[in-house]
């Protein structure tokens, strides 16, 4: 099956988005996309695989299928997993130089762009840079290999 | 919260909410589009009024000048509002003297000062702190700090259920090795209204110094630090209608003699040279560099507003807000309120079902109510009820009934998403 690309996903995000005119519609979608999130096995849901933040908690695990790179995850709150599994359904299943050089935007254009402000310490911008940072890490080895 | 069992002299007048509110420009003001805000965060911090923000701006159109060393006009206007403020919040806390009232940034910096002063002049090996589960960590790290310096011991006083401290176990605990007792007057995350009063008498007792963390009590109450008798008391300007970056430390005369400075610097001085230097005299002494001018004299704006209200009215109205939001947040289904104390002010944390309280903040913002979530900086108390955090909704005098039927409103309206 042929992968779509991260500007491909982010522009069916913001088109399904678009449908909701009022915040109420959309969040009540974006918590229903959380529970369909790619979970994280619960033995990975340690230390090592948290994502720091003071809020919700939320563990991420990168790993690699083929030569692409995938992530499973969770959080304790519902919005943020919301917010995870929109950024998993992106960044997942890709190219890992693809991600290591992606400009994730689409938050920003369905209106949810607040929850990657720093004041929100809910830990999703560390997140997109953890998965970049591993992305990068398996590009890098790729060609070294 | 805790009246004076004295009559007031005279008629206390109705409390015009509509008219203190009338003075705060934020509260006028709408977020997310056109939801005017409901703004339910005090406890974090306050709103501030006209007086206050008008007095920081005159202080920089007309009197903005280096203190305390200028021979020239502006520098003695300066001083005169700088030094002015200290004798009203002097006044204000019924310190026995105005040099017993420091500056600092705010309650962690007062309680800093204290740690790391009084703890090198007064505390050693074998000593023990005594503090509480439900403290803030501003009234928790400093001492861990201390005591990993000098050898002293923490002890923690357990809370109830209820949110209410366990006097048994805080009577059992002092004894002639208590040297300091750190208490925090009202709970930030619960609303408790601890009874400093007895437990600093208690203290006294046995020899032990006190401190109580004045952090939620000034904007509640009238605080009276001889009344109390407490040794230190620390308090922030910007939970009190003031300015950010300023706060106070009052301590005891004597106390704050024997200590040593906090730190070193312009304005602490009496003399300096490479063979020794010596030191000003307070409260000099402990406010090291070019002070925060405008923010001192803002909370002395502040003072003034505060004592321009009727504080026997205020008080009444702010029972009457924690009475009805507690009544009508209960009507939700599966909410449950943490701290259920006696005497509380008005700060309640709650959960709704099995909700995050981060889930419940956010859509409560998107409706432009203004609430807290999270661990409110008391980790070892949410640990002690087995929760993540809260959702915090802290009432100030500006609030109305009004607020308190938006939140409710506003809950019943997003309870279908998060169950």
């Amino acid at each position: 099956m042929e992968t779509t690309s991260i500007p491909e996903r982010e522009e069916a995000i913001i088109n399904e988005f678009m449908l909701f005119d009022d915040w109420m519609g959309k969040y009540e979608y974006l918590i229903e996309l959380g529970k369909d999130l790619p979970l994280i096995e619960e033995e990975y849901k340690t230390d090592d695989f948290r994502i720091r933040g003071c809020q919700s908690q939320v563990w991420l695990r990168p790993d690699r299928a083929n030569s692409h790179v995938v992530y499973r995850a969770d959080s304790d709150a519902m919005i943020t997993k919301g917010l995870i599994a929109l950024l998993i359904r992106v960044l997942s299943d890709q190219p890992p130089e693809a991600v290591a050089k992606a400009d994730v935007k689409f938050l920003e254009q369905i209106g949810l762009k607040e929850h990657l402000s720093s004041t929100r310490k809910n830990g999703l911008q560390s997140m997109v840079q953890q998965m970049k940072a591993y992305a990068n890490a398996l590009a890098q080895n790729g060609q070294t290999a | 919260m805790p009246t004076s069992v004295d009559a007031p002299d005279t008629l206390t007048r109705p409390f015009d909410v509509a008219q203190v509110r009338a003075q705060f420009p934020t509260l006028q003001r709408t977020v997310h589009g056109d939801q005017p805000l409901v703004y339910l965060d005090n406890a974090a911090t306050s709103q501030k009024p006209d007086v206050v923000i008008d007095r920081i701006r005159a202080y920089y159109a007309e009197e903005n000048s280096n203190v305390h060393r200028g021979v020239h006009r502006l520098s003695q206007v300066a001083t005169d509002a700088y030094e002015g403020a200290r004798e009203k919040i002097a006044r204000f806390i019924n310190a026995a003297h105005t040099h017993e009232v420091i500056f600092t940034r705010g309650t962690t910096e007062g309680i800093n000062l204290v740690a790391h002063s009084l703890g090198a002049s007064h505390l050693s090996a074998g000593d023990e702190i005594i503090v509480s589960e439900m403290e803030h960590h501003s009234n928790i790290v400093p001492w861990q700090m201390l005591c990993e310096r000098v050898g002293a011991t923490l002890r923690v006083i357990p809370v109830s259920d209820a949110g209410e401290l366990d006097y048994d176990a805080y009577a059992d605990m002092l004894g002639e090795q208590t040297g300091l007792v750190a208490i925090g007057h009202i709970s930030n995350a619960l609303g408790t209204i601890n009874p400093v009063q007895q437990m600093i008498a208690d203290a006294h007792a046995v020899g032990a110094l006190t401190l109580i963390d004045g952090a939620q009590s000034t904007q509640h109450s009238r605080v009276d630090v001889q009344a109390l008798d407490c040794d230190f008391f620390c308090f922030s300007g910007h939970k009190m209608f003031g300015p950010t970056g300023i706060g106070v430390l009052y301590g005891k005369e004597d106390l704050l003699n024997a200590m040593p400075p906090f730190q070193g610097g312009g304005d602490m001085i009496d003399r300096v040279s490479f063979d020794g230097t010596t030191y000003d005299a307070l409260p000099h002494k402990f406010e090291a560099g070019t002070p925060h001018i405008e923010g001192a004299i803002g909370l002395g704006a502040a003072v003034d507003f505060i004592e321009g209200l009727d504080m026997d009215a205020v008080q009444a109205h702010e029972a009457d807000l924690l009475a009805y939001a507690t009544e009508q947040l209960q009507t939700i289904d599966g909410l449950r309120i943490i701290g259920t104390a006696q005497e509380k002010a008005s700060v309640i944390s709650f959960l709704v079902g099995d909700a995050h309280p981060y889930d419940v903040g956010t859509l409560l913002d998107q409706m432009g109510i203004a609430v807290r979530t999270g661990h409110h900086c008391t980790e070892p108390l949410m640990d002690r009820y087995g929760i993540p955090g809260t959702v915090r909704a802290s009432f100030a005098l500006y609030n109305t009934r009004d607020d308190v039927d938006r939140l409710v409103q506003a809950l019943k309206r997003i309870q279908p998403l998060l169950s």
